[in-house]
């Protein structure tokens, strides 16, 4: 139930429906969107970056609490560690385990190789889970794969890497027939058509979903089909640290089980990372939809071992995050809601935006709404959004969709009495992906031999900013990608003694440029939100 | 704001500990000095990882919820499901065949539900769980896909079933029968992975790779958008 101050305004949004059923915003000229994004994008606040000191990427601008971590110290001690006696011996070990884990594993054990993977949390505990609004594939007659590239060019601002998109393309169709002949469930019409929408920046309706499960339906197949094919996981148990051998190459990683802080060395000939993103560091104190785990341990990983990142200064906020109730603050509120119609308006019950406009735009333009144009509602916390107007929905599409096809946002809100059929969503801009990462070629391979990447630890696929539904399916497309290719290698590779060295190194280059003492520990694990009380010291076991 | 709210009572794991009122069960257990690694996942109501069982001081009855989901209420009394043992079946799905003997081979507990309604009880996620059992038995492959699909397979109907049933992986069986086996084919699909096998779309491509900035700029903005809601409006 939203507070009575806020009926006001409601009014207003109720009262504005009529003429915003036949009112169309027309979409942003390029010119009109670069300063929207200039003026209001938090990726284009300078006092929000910092240039990094050591690495391959020395002098590469990023967010400052991504440049803590990834000039952090490690958290082990190499002289203590013989990565030369392992605990576990593999061909391929994959790191993280969301859509993209999950993907390169079941492909790396169809090749025939020993796999293993290793979790931070439970298997499956993922960003993908969360993903509800659909994966994307060109497949309906008046679309094609040259659309789609040329969609997710646009989005991504043109900067993303042509190759990596070509296949991202092309393989999408393959990808749902893939996923639907392990049993995904995708909502069809009675003829067996694919029951598509658009999304934000899509010129053709090419969502594929499962109600507004996507990803949970996605990810709990995965999940049950690793389990069927008995592939070995560790869970609670993130990496720490990647071994090397003496020829530069992967060699391993040493992981943490994090109950019980033993430490496990496992050698492997090929290591996939799919740790995905980086909410939980709250880049600019944002609130996040991303999980638990969510902070950066990948690329903190690979960028010690001499991998390259790429875009790592651009952020995706989503636009649409809750603001209220206070217990739900940061979390998605799904895109499918714009999808399936639902407009966003001020606090007066005006348009201020064309609701499919790409993510960076409608955040950006909601941020000016709220900031500079003052026409936003503030919570009783002092939060600040604007309406989201869910009940358009329904009368546009008529009674019932909204139940159908938003069950999970139904669900979650109504836990707080309010009831998104009738009311409209308080919303605003959300930390939700990280468009850059790992830098990977078409077989999700690093600059590092031996070192795969696929997923939202990655960067180059989506430029400088991701569509909707082209997350979903990055994960299965480079998943499978790296999957396979990192079997291949495993099979070849001619394996040479592992080492620490580079940890060695690191830390000396970091007492070198006097940063140690300076940066925390990395990779980060997990984030803290134990309250901190005065006068309650912590003592450690 | 958290320091101006309210205060009220809660029991964690029978400590006594005053929290701001409006935080959840699992913001609550973080703000009394617990770190999470178990029973933490999405945060958001997706994952099922923070199944959780309470009751109150004075009223013994235990409820069931997500902690991420479920807002503290004075008297609270809160203990975590870090993890419960569970049956699953192993399968190659390739060789099962979408039917109710199958599905009783795989999961032969089934038989002994006696309805008692627990499993239904429990869903933090308001779903018909018995319902979908009952459909199991009589091979409704279909029903149980729809009763069951917003399943976070927390794993609480299993945990509380007095039967030792596991509804939530026998409901996964069945999704997963019914989209490999009984869904309706997209011929589309097919056809589409057809053309791009054959290379129908690669000169298409591949000009737009070759193509400079500003002509993929006035292409982008040139190209025709189809209307979002075209198939509704009648």
């Amino acid at each position: 139930m939203y507070p009575a101050y806020l009926e006001e305004s409601i009014h207003l949004v109720e009262d504005t429906r009529v003429r915003r059923l036949i009112e169309t915003m027309p979409p942003l000229a390029e010119v009109e969107k670069t300063l929207l994004l200039r003026q209001y994008h938090p990726d284009y606040i300078e006092e929000s970056m910092r240039q990094l000191q050591v690495g391959v990427n020395r002098g590469d601008s990023t967010p400052v609490e991504l440049a803590d971590l990834l000039e952090g110290n490690p958290r082990i001690d190499p002289d203590t560690i013989d990565p030369s006696r392992p605990d576990y011996n593999v061909d391929v070990l994959v790191i993280g385990c969301g859509g993209a884990g999950a993907s390169a594993a079941l492909l790396a054990h169809e090749e025939g190789t020993r796999v293993l993977i290793a979790t931070k949390l439970r298997l499956g505990d993922a960003n993908t889970v969360g993903a509800q609004a659909g994966t994307q594939a060109a497949d309906r007659p008046n679309d094609s794969p040259a659309i789609h590239y040329l969609d997710t060019m646009g989005g991504g601002h043109f900067a993303n890497i042509p190759e990596l998109v070509e296949v991202l393309v092309k393989d999408a169709p393959s990808v749902i027939k893939w996923l639907e002949r392990l049993g995904v469930n995708w909502d069809k019409d009675a003829d067996g058509s694919m029951h598509e929408l658009s999304g934000g920046g899509t010129s053709r309706r090419r969502l594929h979903s499962a109600r507004d499960y996507t990803g949970l339906e996605e990810m709990r197949v995965l999940r049950d089909e690793l389990r069927n094919k008995k592939i070995d996981y560790l869970e609670f148990a993130p990496a720490i640290e990647l071994i090397l051998d003496d020829r530069g190459q992967i060699a391993g990683a040493v992981l943490m089980n994090l109950e019980t802080d033993e430490l496990i060395v496992v050698r492997a000939r090929a290591v996939i990372i799919t740790t995905g993103g980086i909410g939980r560091l709250h880049i600019q104190d944002f609130p996040t939809t991303n999980h638990y785990g969510a902070t950066a341990d990948g690329l903190v990983l690979a960028y010690r071992a001499g991998a390259r990142l790429i875009f790592i200064d651009t952020m995706q906020y989503h636009p649409t995050g809750a603001v209220y109730p206070l217990q739900i603050l940061g979390q998605l509120v799904t895109e499918k809601v714009r999808t399936l119609g639902a407009q966003l308006v001020n606090a007066a019950g005006e348009q201020f935006v064309m609701p499919l406009e790409p993510r960076d735009i409608v955040a950006s333009a909601i941020i000016r709404e709220c900031r500079e144009r003052q026409r936003g509602l503030t919570t009783p916390h002092g939060e600040v959004g604007v309406w989201l107007d869910s009940p358009m929905i329904d009368i546009i599409r008529g009674e019932g969709t909204i139940t159908r096809e938003l069950p999970a946002m139904v669900r979650q809100f109504r836990r707080h009495n309010i009831d998104i059929t009738r009311e409209p969503i308080l919303v605003h801009p959300t930390l939700h992906y990280q468009n850059g990462g790992i830098m990977i070629d078409t077989d999700g391979a690093t600059n590092v031999p031996g070192l795969y990447a696929a997923g939202e630890c990655t960067g180059g696929v989506h430029g400088r900013n991701r569509l909707i539904g082209n997350s979903t399916l990055d994960l299965f497309v480079f998943g499978r990608r790296a999957g396979w290719a990192a079997a291949q290698y495993a099979r070849q590779v001619k394996r040479g003694s592992p080492t620490l060295d580079h940890v060695r190194n690191w830390q000396q280059e970091l007492e070198r440029t006097d940063l140690a003492g300076k940066r925390p520990v990395s990779p980060r694990l997990l984030p803290n939100y134990i309250r901190r009380t005065r006068g309650h010291a912590r003592q450690e076991l | 704001m958290a320091e101006q709210a309210r205060l009220i009572d809660i029991y964690i794991m029978g400590r006594h500990c005053q929290v701001p009122e409006g935080l959840t069960i699992l913001t609550a257990l973080e703000y009394s000095g617990y770190r999470m690694i178990r029973g933490c996942g999405c945060r958001a109501g997706f994952c099922g990882a923070c199944a959780t069982i309470y009751n109150f001081k004075n009223d013994p009855q235990l409820r069931y919820d997500l902690a991420c989901q479920k807002t503290v209420e004075p008297d609270m009394y809160l203990v975590q499901v870090p993890f419960f043992p569970a049956i699953k079946a192993t399968y190659d799905l390739e060789k099962v065949k979408p039917t109710g003997e199958k599905i009783l081979a795989l999961y032969p507990d089934l038989v002994k539900c006696f309805g008692c309604n627990t499993c239904t009880k429990t869903c933090p996620q308001e779903l018909e769980v018995m319902w979908f059992v009952s459909d199991a038995l009589r091979g409704d492959i279909r029903e149980v896909a729809d009763k069951s699909f917003d399943c976070l397979m927390c794993g609480l109907c299993a945990a509380r079933c007095p039967q030792g049933l596991v509804p939530y992986n026998m409901a996964l069986l069945c999704r997963r029968l019914y989209g490999r086996y009984l869904a309706p084919v997209s011929q589309h699909l097919e056809d589409r992975i057809a053309e791009i096998d054959s290379g129908k779309f690669d000169a298409e491509i591949e000009a737009l790779m070759k193509a400079q900035e500003t002509e993929l700029r006035s292409m982008y903005a040139g190209r025709d958008m189809e209307p979002a809601l075209e198939q509704y409006w009648e």
